[in-house]
């Protein structure tokens, strides 16, 4: 053993023995004698067929939690736990409550513990959970291809038209890329925290998404930047198209789960509106490509990319879903996000420079709003 | 994008969206078409012993012996304490009750930080007679200051509330008053905050049978009423306390029940002899929400508000409704009826499916 490693034991040893003489003196005893103890309980699966309910819970808090009871719109309903037995600190189990359900309305479920505590969770439209079929992953697949891959492709093809307008619609097309990737941060983050929120108390919500977020955006710079150079051209834009995909993949989870739970019904106003919306994404990716000559080639592997993960999104997201992984995901993409929004940056002031201006123009300023506010617009239609 | 996907619910647009993925609604086909489960496949698999029950149940069982008590015993178990008689001649009965912390199981695996009379809830059934003299020696080994306030004619003194009787932890009082006016009382604790000291299990039945000597005409109503005479030993009377349990202590109930646990009376019939006629001592202390009932399934019975009449005070109902504390008798029969099992529970669905619900079995 090296020398740090032997210095390390003492204060881990020193860790131990307090820990242990804490546990064993309890000096806390004379304030939590009495008090019943702290209970958690999150629902992280539902899943309704014809067998009734079923629900897959996690718990926590300072002791295991039995669950005694269960009520559905409030019923005492007969169940089965399995595993049956207390849930320990972020243990799971499945319960199957046989209750006949009605397709189409709402139903609330009350968990009740052997102190008397109550944890609820509502179903608020109930619908068949989907079974896992080839005709169903190819369904998923088609919606994943019109949110994903439709729109970037229709976007890239904007790329023949920008080309031929000159360097100042080339910068006009980055300051654009830099104000959709602006609102795709905030969605990004925005949506994984509500993941986040949703997911049991002992994984730490937020950070689930901060975390990964920072993590992610160092990662991608150093990759990015580990032959000494700044991104450009078609790297930069494989950088957007993997920024976007992640993007695309948190969307494609939050509409796999909307389906799982019945959530979603997802009409073809909003099917369009989700395309219009991520047209500008595929102007984005098209936008460093300017200055260069790519193949066709590329731009099918950047739109496979960018749009791709959306199907493998609501895949995941319909069948083995849980908030806490979307939260992950949400995090991983921001973080995406924000490397490319820096890349895209740094290549606009360096085209502006060659081309002698300053990247504070009116036309990157008139570039930043239009994306942001365009995506702004164009996802209020597919809040209606 | 935040919430599209809720909001589209609203929408009911999935047909819709399928038509515009086109083939894609023939390959995959969800929800849209899925049909609901049926009563009876949703049932199928847990078609167990509560199968009959069609799901609606508190699984599991409670352990009576360690709660002290059990509600089957309850329904019967009169207390009509140590009988002397004094010097001019009358009946004097004398009863021993404490105040005490008790944990309680109200349904299977559901522990309720109770307060209790003599360790159950609800408290011991007084049963006196008309101008007996009661004397009551109150013990209260709580945690919190408590009383009894009986439902009665007595003094100021006598009240059971603060200020007349309220017993300090530790403590100690005698209630002593004449038992008048017969009928279907309660007692209760009167100790604040009230809510709590009532919802936390402080209350039991107390019933005053009448004096036959002093009914008149109505002689021999009354001695039907008087436990101990023959013409009394032909009914089959239970006692029924409509109680609730908040147990998380949101002023709402998570449990109803007659006589504390959930479904006891569905799990295990109360197994009654159709040739004799029924009287139930109802009582309401259900907390939280203003009324209580109950209903009888296939048959009408007498109802007796407070229990103060000998006449029926309602003739041939099959639904009465109380308020919180009131309280009264039912008297039906069976005797043409077939042999089976006869639901009687709240007629609030909502408390019948927590937990007050209930059946008779009669057996010919």
């Amino acid at each position: 053993m090296s020398r740090p490693i032997l210095l390390a034991v003492l204060p881990i040893l020193l860790i131990l023995v307090i820990a242990a003489a804490f546990l064993a003196s309890d000096p806390l005893r004379t304030y939590t004698g009495a008090v019943p103890p702290v209970e958690t309980l999150t629902v992280e699966r539902t899943v309704l067929d014809e067998h009734g309910i079923g629900v897959r819970v996690r718990a926590g808090g300072s002791e295991p939690v039995k669950i005694v009871q269960v009520q559905v719109d409030g019923a005492y309903w007969t169940f089965r736990q399995d595993p049956a037995g207390p849930l320990g600190r972020m243990g799971t189990a499945w319960l199957n409550i046989p209750y006949p359900w009605v397709a189409g309305e709402a139903h609330n479920l009350s968990f009740v513990t052997g102190t008397g505590a109550l944890f609820e969770h509502s179903i608020e439209v109930a619908t068949p959970t989907p079974d896992l079929s080839a005709n169903r992953l190819i369904f998923f697949a088609l919606i994943g291809l019109f949110v994903g891959v439709v729109p970037i492709a229709l976007g890239m093809m904007f790329y023949p038209a920008l080309r031929a307008s000159g360097p100042v619609a080339f910068e006009f097309a980055l300051a654009i890329t830099i104000g959709l990737l602006a609102f795709l941060l905030v969605d990004t983050l925005a949506e994984g925290l509500e993941f986040a929120d949703e997911a049991a108390p002992e994984f730490e919500g937020p950070a689930l998404v901060w975390i990964p977020a920072a993590l992610s955006f160092a990662a991608l710079m150093a990759i990015g930047r580990r032959k000494g150079r700044a991104l450009s051209g078609v790297g930069l834009a494989t950088a957007i198209a993997l920024g976007i995909g992640l993007h695309n993949l948190g969307e494609g989870l939050a509409i796999g789960a909307a389906f799982a739970t019945g959530a979603a019904a997802l009409g073809s106003f909003l099917v369009i509106g989700f395309t219009l919306h991520n047209i500008t994404e595929g102007i984005g990716i098209a936008a460093p490509m300017l200055a260069e000559k790519p193949r066709f080639q590329t731009f099918v592997w950047l739109v496979a990319l960018a749009g791709l993960p959306a199907v493998a999104g609501i895949w995941i997201g319909s069948f083995a879903f849980a908030a806490h992984w979307a939260a992950l995901a949400l995090g991983v993409g921001a973080g995406a996000i924000l490397q490319v929004i820096v890349e895209v940056g740094a290549y606009l002031a360096r085209a502006a420079r060659a081309d002698g201006r300053s990247w504070t123009s009116r036309t990157t300023f008139a570039g930043v709003t239009l994306g942001t506010v365009t995506m702004y617009a164009t996802a209020m239609l597919v809040q209606v | 994008m935040n919430g599209w996907w809720k909001n589209a619910v609203s929408r009911r647009l999935f047909l819709a969206g399928g038509a515009l993925l086109g083939g894609a609604t023939r390959l995959g086909a969800p929800a849209a078409n899925a049909q609901p489960p049926s009563r009876g496949s949703a049932g199928a698999a847990e078609a167990d012993d509560h199968g009959k029950h069609d799901g609606m149940i508190t699984p599991g069982e409670v352990d009576h012996a360690r709660n002290g008590f059990d509600p089957h015993q309850i329904l019967t178990d009169w207390d009509t304490g140590k009988v002397s008689r004094l010097p001019d001649g009358r009946t004097l009965r004398e009863f021993e009750m404490t105040a005490e912390d008790k944990e309680i199981e109200i349904a299977p695996g559901l522990m309720f930080p109770a307060w209790t009379y003599n360790g159950r809830v609800p408290g011991p059934s007084l049963r006196v007679s008309e101008g007996d003299r009661v004397r009551i020696r109150f013990q209260n080994f709580g945690s919190h200051p408590h009383s009894i306030h009986f439902h009665g004619i007595h003094s100021a003194r006598m009240d059971g509330v603060p200020g007349a009787g309220n017993v300090l932890p530790g403590g100690e009082f005698v209630y002593e008053f004449d038992a008048l006016p017969f009928g279907c009382h309660l007692y209760h604790c009167h100790s604040v905050p009230l809510k709590r000291h009532i919802h936390k299990g402080l209350y039991g039945a107390f019933i005053i049978d009448p004096d036959p000597g002093r009914r008149g005409e109505e002689q021999e109503a009354a001695r039907s009423r008087v436990l101990g005479t023959p013409e009394n030993a032909r009914w089959q009377e239970f006692v029924l306390v409509m109680n609730a349990f908040d147990t998380n202590f949101d002023e709402e109930n998570e449990v109803y029940a007659v006589n504390t646990v959930a479904h006891a009376y569905t799990k295990r019939p109360i197994v009654i002899a159709r040739d004799r006629p029924v009287r139930l001592y109802l009582i309401n202390v259900t907390e939280f929400d203003p009324l209580n009932s109950l209903h009888l399934h296939a048959n009408f019975f007498d109802y007796y508000d407070h229990g103060t009449t000998l006449t029926p005070t309602l003739k041939t109902i099959d639904t009465v409704m109380q308020i919180q504390g009131q309280r009264g008798i039912l008297e039906f029969s069976f005797k043409d009826h077939e042999p089976g099992r006869y639901m009687f529970h709240a007629h609030q669905s909502e408390f019948a499916e927590l937990g007050w619900m209930s059946v008779f079995e009669v057996r010919a």
